[in-house]
């Protein structure tokens, strides 16, 4: 017996060193985009070179893994070594001390080499908290042919009054062609993403400088009103239930003379393996009315440490990996100059063999540079983000507001209720969280 | 001619039996052939229905991307673990209210019943502090005492339900011939409750199976089960419904085939007890 109990406890000490001594695990949340499956298939170059190190990837739905990481981080749960979070949620999180602040990335990481806008959207206090992954802005997709039969001439940097003209002339409802597709699913990171990049073009913003909601004003009653009246004549039927994807698989189908979207769709729409229309799709700016703003947006994926990891030394030799110069030409190497992540860093517009491939380069770059996360509209405000408000009520407040905006759009309720609607709920969520009285 | 109109009755009946059979099933058949299709057909508008390329690419594209294997594990013993716990744990106390009831049964009962009426997300963060402490996030046992507790409140229902039925004198002439309490359980009670204990564990596995809020929750991904991995398949940016149905369609695989072979006893269970 006493053998028996010595040989169990022995064998127990041993599978309890084991872990002790081997490597260091870790564990990475992400999404299910194109850029990061990538990622995860790339894997085994980064543990290649770390063998102490192996990779776990947790990958889930956007919203099922906000949900999901909230949680774990609030209660510091550590079962996340990295995270991959967008830029709405970097300046929260970092305020509240639930990120780990970047600052071993390696001498050869070239911080500076980060496109300015994108850096600014993830840092805080001259901090860096993410490090972004690929960014985005958003953009006019527009098709060539359709635009050339109609005697139409895409300008550069075209006016909400040129899409809208534009739009009408290329609808053509018994052929199945719309003359512009855009978002009108609820949701604050789909309809209201793009409402409030429009919004901010028209001169609207979505809180004043004492946080006092501004749906009441005429710049949003312009906003909503232009929005709705042109998807009821150039939009495809049933737009209040479009969002990004559907959006794509209309326009990929060849269903929409323009579609205003994030700029990460051109390489879907450009891609004949997808899209029936590839060879014939332009891009432009995002459009403006002359006020000095263009209606894109500004959005980065970022790879950040939460608080309650343990392994920080070892999250952070992944990220510097991940969202390095080398990373890039390692994708590159492997799967061609057009998949590679972009939006992040400046060399990858300087670079020629990109530019070649990715005929929407210059544009992208172009549409992140207009946008502004500090200053996002036209009137000063007192939150940072373009297509958001960097405060932790604005996901509950967002989401509201889209599905009053998404009502309108579907004809169960006018702009003006539509908009009182929104101002209302709006005023009563930031009164309880103590931004007014 | 009597003849004639029953055969008719039985062919009208027989039509649309298979009518609302189709309907219920059409979801899953959807989702079948969405995931033999490509990306760009699946989300075609007007879609196809079998005119389409067929492909085996998005199931190819599944496997080389997750471990279905492991997943696959994980909810076999997830599922299973608790639906036998829960069992476990409901036959004796079901027994004891159905053949024994006090004053009280039916408040136990009825609160037993209202721990089903909160909103688990109420609960998710006391929970996950609680799991974090005795460090059960992201294990098996874990999530099998959950899904066991979460179930539980059904079982017991079900199972009382199931007992109530059974004629107390049969129980009674077992005890006179002597019979102790665990005897009579095992001997007498569950061979007459099979019908009613088949349906109830195979009821409790599909609703384990397919519980996705604490097993997306309390996972990451050593016990991540096959809820996990159809979540995986779901994209913000990027078109993914044929690669999600395949997926879809082999985390259901092994229910459907269970329910398939074990229909017989699923149907009796269910009906079990209706006028005979």
């Amino acid at each position: 017996m006493k053998h028996v109990l010595g040989a169990v406890c022995g064998a127990s000490c041993l599978l309890l060193a084991v872990p002790a001594m081997a490597e260091t695990t870790l564990t990475i949340a992400t999404v299910n985009n194109g850029d990061m499956i990538r990622m995860q298939g790339l894997t085994g170059e980064f543990t290649k070179k770390n063998p102490d190190i192996t990779v776990k990837w947790v990958t889930l739905e956007e919203n099922v893994l906000r949900q999901r990481v909230t949680t774990d981080i609030a209660t510091k749960g550590g079962q996340f070594d990295v995270l991959t979070i967008g830029t709405y949620e970097v300046p929260i999180w970092a305020k509240k001390g639930w990120l780990v602040p970047l600052a071993n990335l390696g001498a050869d990481y070239d911080v500076a080499d980060l496109l300015p806008k994108i850096k600014d959207a993830v840092s805080a206090d001259g901090k860096l908290y993410a490090a972004p992954f690929y960014g985005e802005s958003s953009m006019v997709m527009y098709r060539t042919d359709l635009f050339e039969k109609a005697g139409l001439k895409m300008p550069e940097k075209p006016s909400w009054d040129f899409v809208i003209d534009a739009a009408k002339k290329l609808t053509d409802k018994s052929g199945g062609t719309y003359g512009i597709c855009l978002r009108g699913k609820a949701g604050w990171g789909e309809n209201m993403a793009f409402l409030s990049a429009m919004a901010n073009s028209y001169g609207a913003r979505w809180f004043d400088e004492k946080w006092q909601p501004q749906f009441n004003t005429p710049e949003w009653k312009t906003t909503l009103t232009t929005y709705v009246n042109l998807m009821k004549e150039a939009g495809p039927p049933g737009a209040s239930s479009n969002g990004f994807n559907e959006n794509l698989a209309l326009f990929n189908a060849g269903k929409c003379a323009m579609w205003i979207d994030a700029t990460v769709a051109a390489s879907f729409v450009t891609n004949p393996k997808d899209s029936k229309v590839a060879d014939k799709v332009g891009f432009a700016l995002a459009p403006n009315t002359g006020l000095g703003k263009n209606a894109n947006w500004l959005w980065a994926w970022n790879l950040a440490i939460p608080a309650g990891s343990k392994k920080t030394e070892a999250a952070e030799k992944f990220i510097a990996w991940a969202t390095s110069k080398d990373y890039t030409k390692l994708v590159a190497s492997k799967e061609g100059w057009a998949n590679v992540p972009p939006g992040t860093r400046t060399s990858l517009y300087q670079n020629p063999d990109y530019l070649k491939v990715a005929p929407f380069a210059k544009l992208t770059l172009a549409s992140i540079d207009a946008a502004d996360p500090n200053k996002p509209t036209v009137k000063p405000v007192p939150y940072v983000g373009v297509q958001y408000a960097a405060i932790p009520e604005f996901q509950g407040i967002g989401t509201q507001v889209g599905q009053q905006f998404s009502a309108a759009l579907a004809g169960s309720a006018t702009v003006d209720a539509a908009l009182s609607a929104a101002q209302s709920a709006t005023e009563r969520e930031m009164k309880r969280a103590g931004y007014i009285k | 001619m009597a003849r004639m109109a029953t055969t008719r009755r039985v062919a009208i009946s027989t039509a649309v039996a298979w009518l609302f059979g189709l309907l219920i099933f059409f979801p899953i058949l959807w989702m079948g052939l969405a995931s033999f299709k490509t990306e760009l057909e699946a989300f075609a508008v007007p879609p196809s229905f079998l005119f389409f390329h067929w492909t085996t690419e998005n199931y190819a594209t599944v496997q080389e991307r997750s471990d279905y294997l492991h997943h696959a594990m994980n909810s076999i013993i997830i599922a299973g673990g608790s639906t036998l716990i829960a069992l476990l744990i409901a036959i004796p106390a079901a027994w004891s209210m159905a053949f024994s009831p006090t004053k009280r049964t039916k408040d136990i009962l009825l609160w037993m019943l209202s721990t089903k009426m909160m909103p688990p997300v109420g609960v998710l963060v006391p929970i996950y502090l609680i799991y974090k402490s005795f460090g059960l996030l992201d294990s098996r046992i874990g999530l099998v005492f959950i899904l066991c507790l979460g179930n539980l409140p059904i079982v017991i229902w079900m199972l009382f339900t199931y007992f109530k039925e059974i004629p107390r004198d049969i129980l009674e002439a077992a005890r006179m011939d002597g019979a102790t309490i665990g005897r009579e359980l095992v001997y007498v009670l569950t061979p007459m409750a099979i019908p009613g204990l088949a349906s109830t564990l195979l009821l409790n596995l599909i609703l384990a199976w397919n519980e996705a809020f604490w097993t997306l929750n309390l996972s990451t991904s050593n016990a991540a089960p096959l809820t996990t991995f159809i979540a995986s398949y779901s994209s913000p940016e990027g078109l993914f419904w044929a690669k999600l149905s395949a997926a879809s369609t082999l985390a259901i695989a092994p229910i459907l085939v269970l329910g398939w072979f074990s229909q017989k006893q699923l149907v009796r269970g269910l009906t079990f007890g209706a006028v005979k």
